[in-house]
């Protein structure tokens, strides 16, 4: 090849969450490091400051930070006989484009998973039997426990800046925090942000029926804040321009804001924008990558030469590049043998629509994570004994700022959509129409996969990823529960109107908004035939790659992703420089 | 370099690589503030005249003038949509636009092979020739109630319309109408901040750390927009 760069000690392919904190730790241990980013560079002081942030037209209805299909598509069909057709127009695929990724445009609800998440199979067994498990089910355990990776929590929220009331520190149960959550080394850096209306509404509805509510844990700073790498933020102002919007305060946490302006100033880190990576290249042994091959933004084809690949692209980008690269052995969905594309799972969503009489809710006063939740039905906190289901939900409310355009339709059932009656019906739903959102544990299922599109091509030629998908029985049983727990609440909230949603009543559509939350593919555990990764998110086959993102989880909790994405990807750093650049080779034997 | 001309996916011609500054432009300035709008002061940018007319008059009884606002075409509507249609929305910058073109389940959302911009101008030409058909006039040129009438009727998937169909081209323009009425008065529509003062948003407002206190109370805050574009 004609075009080779400077052999680097380890490459990075994306600059999101994922790959900036990977970057961080690496240069500050001396590694030469290089990232590629798809996209081009951005920060705060010149692409989001306050006066272009609040604009709805931009950046929501017109999806200004995310990358866009006509760039990198994915083809969607719901079952293994039908064919898959490319998501042309922007769907629930919120990928991040350009530097930090999704985690320049997420709400910012920086959540732990529970304890459970993390040995669903062992933990389910143990108290259910395997009788609970619905058939054709995947569930396995990651190899990894809450306690392994509490360590590389706590260190997340410091440098993401993570307002919260802790509810278990020690073991010791703590007043107005979450109960139900694993125990803590200390409680959150910041204290819990502002409480609404909404939120005390929420509070008093959910502990009239005996729940445990409180403050969402959310990457906003609730307070001027310095964190762990030095980095100056600034208090939120509750804006409500976070949820697709970059923050101009200084107040989301991001890449951007809270780890690369520290990683650009290092020598021995070069980042190189609009460097779309095609591949990983192997040796001849097919077990050692050699580094990768990009396009430039002139259209050049380059290699990066490294010790060491790490994919930290999107999730979905991360499977397709293993695929693309021909690392791992891909899933076979007729033989169930293989994993690249195996494990693969999205997000069950229930909750309610609440529709009040003669509020002033005043949600254009917000931030991404500015709620309220409960997890007395999430993940295993109540007996699941009868249910026929295993997981659940946190359910919630968030005040994350108004929508004029975009809520346009979140009336009352029968409401006319247009005309002077949609007029009206829409300045009283402003101040009175909100809802209660479960997000829910999804598990993957031998019919649902990713591979490699045979037909529709990206704009440089290579195959989209495919996505087979469909909900399964334990996500409509899960959902069905949660929701009427949803309503429950609602009701005692006083809301007028209550109306329970459930996704998983229908088929999967990617044109549902109700989560983009796609999780797995390349999933770690503790056996190669089931698992792509080993604990420390080294692939099994070829152990100079390593794979950090939601693209690991075996399955998915009721949370948002980020902070257990930032947590694993500080805990392989360390396995990285600890262990790895000792003795490079597998971490773990696999047995 | 073959990759994006050969599979047709960028609509527009000769960029070899889009980036997120080339979809969706810098509406910054050096100094970061936000440049003022490109909307056109009068003529029109992509629709015909006529075009125009039917679109007001669409948009007209989707947000008509009543005692809560002033009406979708007086709010800037029709000049925001053109503007619109004319920039990278209306060419369909973003979207997937490979082929092979099938349609496939509701599930697997659309499949156009048109871009927004080609899918009024058929879709004006389908519904004008609904209205001709059952009134014997373009739609423009019919009372409020045959209006809503055919809204109604292409609302429900009755009007044929070659490349896009009924129910589709009704969501777009309802979408665009509300667009229009809703965003930024930078973009050309929400006149005044007619949309936002029915609302009681207050529009481009950073910082309501003095407000959050007020629990439940009707706060009365004046809105703002980005740019002041009522000169």
């Amino acid at each position: 090849m004609a075009n080779v760069r400077p052999k680097a000690d380890v490459v990075i392919v994306g600059l999101g969450w994922a790959g900036s904190l990977m970057a961080e730790e690496l240069t500050r241990a001396g590694l030469n490091v290089v990232a590629l980013e798809r996209g081009v560079w951005q920060d705060t002081a010149t692409d989001f400051p306050p006066a272009v942030d609040t604009d709805e037209l931009r950046w929501d209805a017109r999806r200004g930070n995310l990358l866009p299909p006509s760039v990198t598509a994915v083809t969607f069909r719901n079952t293994s006989d039908e064919k898959a057709l490319p998501t042309r127009d922007w769907s629930c695929f919120e990928f991040g484009w350009n530097t930090g990724g999704a985690g320049m445009h997420w709400a910012g609800m920086a959540w732990r998973f529970t304890p459970f998440d993390f040995t669903p199979y062992s933990t389910a067994v143990k108290r259910y039997g395997k009788k609970q498990f619905v058939d054709g089910l995947i569930v396995q355990d990651w190899g990894i426990t809450y306690d392994e990776l509490e360590p590389f929590y706590d260190r997340f929220e410091r440098i993401a800046g993570v307002s919260g009331t802790a509810g278990n520190i020690k073991g010791q149960i703590q007043p107005k925090g979450n109960p139900f959550e694993g125990p803590r080394s200390r409680d959150y850096p910041l204290k819990a942000l502002e409480r609404t209306l909404l939120t005390d509404l929420f509070d008093q509805g959910a502990s009239s029926l005996g729940y445990h509510p409180f403050a969402i844990p959310a990457g906003h700073t609730s307070a001027a804040y310095v964190n762990p790498l030095g980095v100056h933020m600034g208090p939120c102002t509750y804006c409500g321009y976070c949820l697709y919007y970059g923050c101009g305060n200084w107040s989301k946490a991001s890449p951007n804001a809270c780890v690369l302006p520290v990683v650009m100033k290092r020598d021995n880190f070069t980042l190189i924008t609009q460097a779309t990576v095609q591949r990983a290249n192997l040796a001849e042994d097919g077990k050692t990558a050699t580094g990768v091959t990009y396009i430039d933004e002139k259209g050049t084809q380059w290699e990066q030469p490294a010790d060491i690949v790490v994919f930290s692209a999107f999730q979905m980008q991360n499977v397709r590049l293993l695929l693309l690269s021909k690392i791992g052995k891909p899933y076979n969905h007729a033989t169930g043998e293989g994993v690249v594309g195996r494990g693969y799972c999205f997000q069950t969503v229930s909750g309610a629509d609440l529709h009040f009489e003669n509020e002033n809710l005043n949600q254009f006063i917000g931030a991404g994570a500015l709620g309220s939740q409960i997890d007395d039905f999430n993940g295993d906190n109540y007996d699941h004994t009868g249910l026929g289901f295993i997981g659940g939900a946190g359910l919630l409310v968030v005040q994350r700022g108004a929508r004029p355009i975009g809520d346009g339709d979140h009336l009352p059932p029968g409401t006319p959509r247009w005309g002077s009656q949609w007029k009206a019906a829409w300045q009283h739903a402003f101040q009175n129409a909100t809802f209660i959102f479960g997000q829910g544990t999804s598990y993957s299922h031998k019919d649902v996969y990713l591979d490699l599109d045979p037909e529709y091509k990206d704009s440089w030629g290579q195959p989209l990823i495919r996505m087979t998908f469909d909900y399964n029985e334990n996500d409509r049983r899960s959902a069905q529960y949660l929701e009427d727990k949803a309503v429950g609440i609602g009701k005692a909230m006083g809301a007028k109107v209550v109306i329970g949603t459930n996704s998983a009543k229908a088929k999967f559509t990617p044109y549902d908004f109700a989560s983009d939350h796609t999780i797995g593919g390349a999933v770690m555990g503790e056996d190669p035939k089931t698992s792509v990764l080993n604990k420390y998110q080294q692939v099994w086959d070829c152990p100079n790659v390593f794979v950090s993102g939601a693209s690991s989880f075996p399955n998915n909790a009721g949370y948002n992703p980020t902070a257990t994405i930032g947590a694993l990807t500080l805990w392989t750093a360390k396995a990285i420089i600890e262990q790895y650049m000792k003795s490079p080779g597998p971490l773990v034997q696999a047995s | 370099m073959a990759g994006i001309a050969a599979y047709g996916v960028v609509a527009t011609s000769g960029a070899a690589v889009i980036t997120s500054k080339t979809v969706h432009g810098t509406q910054v300035s050096q100094d970061g503030l936000p440049l003022p709008s490109t909307v056109r002061k009068g003529g029109l940018a992509y629709l015909t005249p006529q075009e125009a007319r039917t679109i007001g008059a669409v948009f007209d009884r989707l947000i008509p003038a009543d005692a809560l606002s002033i009406g979708a075409s007086e709010a800037g509507c029709v000049e925001f949509l053109d503007s619109q249609l004319a920039g990278d929305f209306g060419k369909g910058t973003s979207t997937y636009r490979g082929g092979p073109f099938e349609q496939g389940t509701a599930q697997q959302g659309p499949q156009f092979r048109q871009t927004p911009a080609q899918r009024y101008r058929m879709g004006l030409i389908g519904l004008d020739a609904y209205a001709a058909k059952q009134h014997g006039k373009p739609l423009a040129d019919l009372d409020a109630e045959q209006q809503d009438g055919v809204i109604t009727d292409l609302e429900a998937g009755k009007v044929a319309i070659e490349g896009t169909d009924s129910k589709a081209f009704f969501e777009l323009m309802l979408k665009n109408a509300r667009e229009g009425f809703f965003s930024d008065p930078m973009y050309g529509g929400n006149k005044g901040m007619a949309g936002w003062k029915m609302l009681g948003f207050p529009g481009a407002r950073y910082d309501y750390r003095d407000q959050i206190g007020k629990k439940g109370q009707k706060l009365n805050l004046i809105p703002i927009s980005m740019v002041d574009h009522s000169a």
